[in-house]
C-alpha cells in the first residue's frame, strides 16, 4: 500500500494538523484487526483502522493530523498494513514515547515519520488540539498551549528513505540503474 | 570486539558498517521466510519496484499457514497471488499449503542451522533462536528489499543475558517460564534488544520448549532471542539430519546490558490475563472464571509434546459440555505422529474439535473466533482486545496443561488440581 491522498508532508517547512491522543501499547491488532486482513483493497480496509479504539477515526481524520502516543506504539504483529493504512488515511507523523521495533522499521520503510519523543508528551496534548510540527529537525508544538517537544534528529540514512517517500522508490531507482 | 552471540553473528554477516551496539550495519541474510504476506502484499510491492528476479531462490522458503484452507474467496485470491509469485520467480523451497505453521515446519524441515541470520515476514520469527541463530521478524517492504538484494540494515542491539537454573516442578512448562519473563520485562522491556539464554541444565528445557520461549521473546519487544548451544541442540539437529554446522558461543568478556537468573523450580503454572501478554498471574489466583473456548495450538504451543501434555491431563476425562475445545496440531508431521500415538482419537473421543494445521484462530483468521464477552484460554501468544474476534472477548494465555485442565472443568484451572 503506497497510495496516499493529495496532501504532501513538508520536510523543509512547518506542517499543521490536529492531534489524536492514544495510550501505551497500541498494537498493530488495534490499528487493523487480523479479522480484516483478507481485504486487499486499501480504501475498504482503511475503514476499519483503530476500530473500537477511536470512534470513526477513518472518517474524521484530516490529512496532516498526527498521532501522539505513549510507550511501545505498534507492538505485536509485523503487518505492514498498520503504518501503511495510517499514512493512507492522512496521518502526517506519529510522535510517541517509544515504538515497537518492527513497526518502526515498517513505518520508515513506507515513508511515515515515526518520531520518538523523550518525556511526557502524552499529558501535553488533547485529542483535537491544533499542532505544528517539523520533520527535520523533528519538533512537535501544541499550538494552543505553546508546549514544544524536540526529538533527536533522524540519522541521515532514515531521513533519506523518508524524503524519497519510503524504501521502495529507492529500491526501484536501484533496480532500474542495474538494467 | 563483538562478544555476545548477536554481535558475533551480525559481525559474521557484515557487508558494511562497524558491529558495535547502537550502530546501523548492513548484513547478508542466509534465509528469508515468507508466508501469506507474500500473496497479500509482497508480490505487489515487488512488482511495483520492478523486481524481475530474486537474489537467490535457494535462500527463500515460502509457506501458506495463516488461513489454511482458504476460508473465503478473498483469501483464496491471496493464496493464488502467492502461488503465482512462487512460480514466476522460481522459488524452489515452497512448502505450500500442506505443511503447517511456518515456525514449526521451517526448522523441522531442516532450513535452520546454528549461526545463521534468518528473517521472516512474521513477528514470531524470533522462534528460530532456539537453534542458536539470529532470527527476526520484518514487514513486507523489508522482505521485498531482501528478495532483491539479499541484504538489509540492522541496528546492532544491546543484549540482556538470562540464565535458567534448576528444573521445573511437575506440570510447569516452558510456556510458564516465558510468561514469568513477560511479567519481569513487560511488553517492551526487550524492545530493540537481543535476549541471550543459557540453559544451565540442558535436559531441563527441551528444544520444543526453547522454541516456545524464543517465540514469546517478541512479546517482550525482543529483536531476537539466541539460546546458547548445548548437547540437547546437537541431538535435536541430528534427528532431522543436520550436520556440518558451527555453533556460536558468547565471548567470556561479552558486555551485557543486564544479567538475570531464573530458578525454574520457583515457577508455578502462570496465565496472562487480558488485555496484555505481560499481565501475568498464577493460575491458582484466578477463581471461578467460566470458560467458553479453549484453543490448543499455534506456533507457540502446537508441537507434539504440547499435544502429549494436553492428552496426559485429559486421561479419561471429557471436555466440559459448555466448552469448545479446539486443538490444532501445528504441522502435518505433528498431526500424523499424534494420529499414530492415538492422541487425536483421545481428543475427539473426549469431545474436542481437532482441525488441520493452520494459525487459524490465534490471529483472528478462522476456525474458532470469539463472540462478544466470551472467554477463551489459549496456548497462543497474544491476548490483545479483538485478537481472536470480538473486541470485548477475553483471551487468557497459558500452557497446554492449564488449557486442557480448564477445558475439562469449564473454569480456569491449575493443571495440578485435575
Amino acid at each position: 500500500m503506497t497510495t496516499t491522498r493529495a496532501w504532501k508532508l513538508s520536510f523543509e517547512g512547518k506542517n499543521q494538523g490536529s492531534a489524536w491522543l492514544l495510550g501505551n501499547d497500541v498494537s498493530t491488532d488495534d490499528i487493523i484487526s487480523g479479522k480484516y486482513l483478507e481485504i486487499r483493497e486499501v480504501d475498504a480496509l482503511s475503514k476499519h483502522v483503530l476500530e473500537g479504539i477511536v470512534l470513526d477515526f477513518p472518517f474524521k481524520i484530516k490529512a496532516g493530523d498526527v498521532i501522539v502516543a505513549g510507550d511501545n506504539f505498534g507492538c505485536g504483529s509485523s503487518r505492514e498494513q498498520a503504518p501503511a493504512l495510517l499514512k493512507h488515511l492522512g496521518v502526517g507523523s506519529i510522535f510517541a514515547k517509544s515504538f515497537a521495533r518492527i513497526f518502526f522499521r515498517n513505518g520508515i520503510n513506507i515513508g511515515l515519520p515515526l518520531i520518538t519523543i523523550p518525556g511526557d508528551v502524552v499529558s501535553a496534548f488533547k485529542t483535537g488540539e491544533k499542532v505544528v510540527y517539523t520533520i527535520d529537525p523533528p519538533v512537535l508544538e501544541n499550538a494552543t498551549s505553546g508546549k514544544r517537544f524536540q526529538a533527536l534528529a533522524f540519522p541521515a540514512f532514515f531521513l533519506n528513505i523518508l524524503r524519497h517517500g519510503g524504501a521502495i522508490p529507492l529500491l526501484k531507482a536501484d533496480l532500474a540503474k542495474k538494467k | 570486539m563483538p562478544g555476545t552471540i548477536v554481535e558475533k553473528l551480525l559481525n559474521n554477516h557484515l557487508v558494511q558498517g562497524t558491529c558495535e551496539v547502537g550502530e546501523i550495519v548492513e548484513c547478508k541474510v542466509d534465509l528469508l521466510m515468507l508466508h501469506e504476506m507474500l500473496g497479500d502484499q509482497i508480490a505487489r510491492i515487488a512488482r511495483e519496484a520492478g523486481l524481475t528476479k530474486v537474489w537467490d531462490p535457494a535462500k527463500i522458503v515460502t509457506v501458506l499457514d495463516h488461513w489454511v484452507p482458504a476460508p473465503t474467496e478473498k483469501v483464496a485470491i491471496i493464496h493464488q497471488e502467492y502461488r503465482r509469485f512462487v512460480k514466476d520467480y522460481g522459488l524452489v523451497h515452497d512448502l505450500g499449503i500442506n505443511a503447517g505453521v511456518c515456525h514449526v515446519v521451517v526448522p523441522d524441515s531442516g532450513f535452520i542451522k546454528p549461526g545463521m541470520l534468518v528473517v521472516g515476514s512474521d513477528s514470531h520469527t524470533t522462534s528460530y533462536g532456539a537453534l542458536n541463530c539470529i532470527s527476526t521478524g520484518i514487514g513486507a517492504t523489508d522482505a521485498t528489499i531482501i528478495l532483491a538484494k539479499g541484504t538489509n540494515w540492522f541496528k546492532v542491539p544491546s543484549t540482556i543475558k538470562i540464565e535458567l537454573e534448576g528444573k521445573f516442578q511437575q506440570l510447569v512448562t516452558a510456556k510458564d517460564v516465558a510468561l514469568h519473563m513477560l511479567k519481569m520485562f513487560g511488553t517492551d522491556g526487550m524492545n530493540y534488544k537481543s535476549m541471550e539464554i543459557l540453559v544451565q541444565r540442558p535436559e531441563s528445557i527441551s528444544i520444543s520448549g526453547r522454541f516456545t520461549i524464543a517465540n514469546l521473546g517478541v512479546e517482550m519487544g525482543a529483536k531476537c532471542v539466541a539460546f546458547e548451544p548445548d548437547k540437547l541442540l546437537d541431538a535435536w539437529l541430528a534427528t532431522i539430519g543436520i550436520s556440518g554446522y558451527k555453533t556460536v558461543l558468547p565471548e567470556k568478556k561479552a558486555a551485557y546490558e543486564r544479567r538475570e537468573s531464573i530458578g525454574l523450580d520457583t515457577i508455578e503454572p502462570l496465565i496472562a490475563v487480558p488485555p496484555s501478554p505481560s499481565n501475568v498471574k498464577p493460575v491458582s489466583e484466578i477463581k471461578n472464571k467460566d470458560v467458553d473456548q479453549v484453543f490448543i495450538g499455534s506456533c507457540t504451543n502446537g508441537r507434539l509434546d504440547d499435544l502429549q501434555l494436553a492428552a496426559s491431563i485429559l486421561k479419561g476425562n471429557k471436555i466440559h459440555q459448555r466448552v469448545r475445545c479446539i486443538i490444532i496440531p501445528a504441522s502435518r508431521q505433528v498431526y500424523e505422529t499424534a494420529l499414530k500415538e492415538g492422541l487425536i482419537e483421545q481428543f475427539v473421543h473426549a469431545g474436542a474439535i481437532v482441525e488441520y494445521p493452520t494459525c487459524g484462530p490465534c490471529m483472528g483468521g478462522h476456525m474458532g473466533l470469539l463472540g462478544p464477552g466470551e472467554v477463551c484460554v489459549s496456548t497462543s501468544n497474544r491476548n490483545f482486545p479483538g485478537r481472536m474476534g470480538a473486541r470485548d472477548a477475553e483471551i487468557y494465555l497459558a500452557s497446554p496443561a492449564t488449557a486442557m485442565a480448564s477445558a475439562i472443568t469449564g473454569k480456569i484451572t491449575d493443571p495440578r488440581e485435575v
